[in-house]
């Protein structure tokens, strides 16, 4: 029984990104990343809704990409890189659905709406 | 791995049969587990995307019920991302301690990531509990039905992960770290650190988009 060598050799490819500095830097990043837009949201340092509204969804990218990088161990080698074709492919049609979905119901609601309800479509 | 490179370059190089099988032997059962679950979570993640854009189309309808600012408490949300993320370092040094082979400490890890994750959801059911105690019941409108649905199945998720959590526990306690166990841990690794990443999603769509409103 070599379980060590095993373990090593066929684990591996995941996990042998995992460190303590690794999970402290993704740590420490995700804390700035989420004390920030909860910050801008609970004192509405930024007078406008819309910036604020673009700057915790930057905010929330950015912890996104920390998280997969940091606590996922997302690489473009890990399993011959199909986990990361696998990613960008989800990816992909995460952003159709949402996309699509959100532009074509925005205007179905506008055009389909009775007249007398259009003064207060968003 | 090696074994596809070997096989696909080794025909190239002379024209003679060659079998890997001795290469094969030295590839576990499980080897490709690994990448399986991870197409799980993207299938997953689809999952959530639906939920997500349900919630962008119908966040906005109230049907003159209570929205976002009458029924969130940013406190609360803030409590429960604390607590998510410390629950993502804290498996995060479960696996570490699984790394060196350090069973006890392993478990003491778990332990406190799932207490983490008991206190998610119990701070979870509370808010859920105190909206539908002031009325605003899924049934209510378009907006709460497409919250329901979201923050439900993520706290859906996140108590399976719990249930998953205890049966490791037990598994580790009994078995130890062995091969089989470490490839659970680490498949467990990637479904709690995937449901912090859609945390994400929610406290920023959801709560504090919602509060913008």
């Amino acid at each position: 029984m070599n379980v060590p060598h095993e373990t090593a050799h066929h684990a591996g490819a995941v996990h042998d990104e995992a460190t303590l500095k690794g999970y402290m830097i993704g740590f420490a990043l995700s804390v700035v990343l989420t004390a920030i837009p909860f910050w801008l949201v609970m004192s509405g340092a930024i007078a406008s809704k819309p910036v604020t509204a673009v700057a915790i969804t930057a905010f929330a990218a950015v912890q996104i990409v920390v998280h997969m990088v940091f606590f996922l161990h997302m690489t473009s080698h890990a399993e011959n890189g199909w986990t990361l074709m696998a990613l960008i492919f989800t990816v992909i049609m995460v952003v159709i659905a949402l996309t699509g979905s959100l532009w074509v119901m925005y205007h179905l609601n506008v055009n389909m709406m009775p007249v007398h309800a259009m003064s207060r479509s968003p | 791995m090696s074994v596809i490179a070997v096989s696909t370059a080794a025909p190239g190089n002379d024209a003679a049969p060659v079998f890997h099988l001795e290469h094969e032997h030295e590839h576990p059962e499980s080897a490709s587990t690994m990448l399986g679950f991870w197409i799980y979570l993207m299938s997953d993640c689809l999952i959530f995307a639906i939920l997500f854009a349900t919630f962008g189309v119908l966040g906005g309808n109230y049907a003159a019920g209570p929205g976002p600012k009458d029924l969130f408490d940013l406190n609360l949300v803030a409590l429960n991302t604390t607590m998510l993320l410390l629950s993502s370092i804290t498996y995060g040094f479960a696996v570490l301690s699984m790394q060196q082979s350090r069973t006890s400490a392993t478990l003491i890890w778990l332990a406190v990531t799932g207490l983490f994750g008991i206190g998610f959801v119990g701070v979870e059911l509370h808010e859920f509990a105190h909206m539908i105690h002031e009325g605003a019941t899924p049934q209510r409108s378009a907006f709460l039905s497409s919250f329901f649905a979201l923050v439900g199945t993520h706290g859906l998720h996140v108590t399976c992960g719990l249930v998953w959590m205890t049966t490791l526990m037990v598994q580790v306690g009994m078995h130890g770290l062995v091969e089989a166990n470490r490839r659970r841990l680490m498949c467990l690794s990637m479904f709690w650190h995937f449901l912090d990443v859609v945390w994400i999603g929610v406290f920023t769509f959801v709560y504090l988009m919602g509060m913008l409103r």
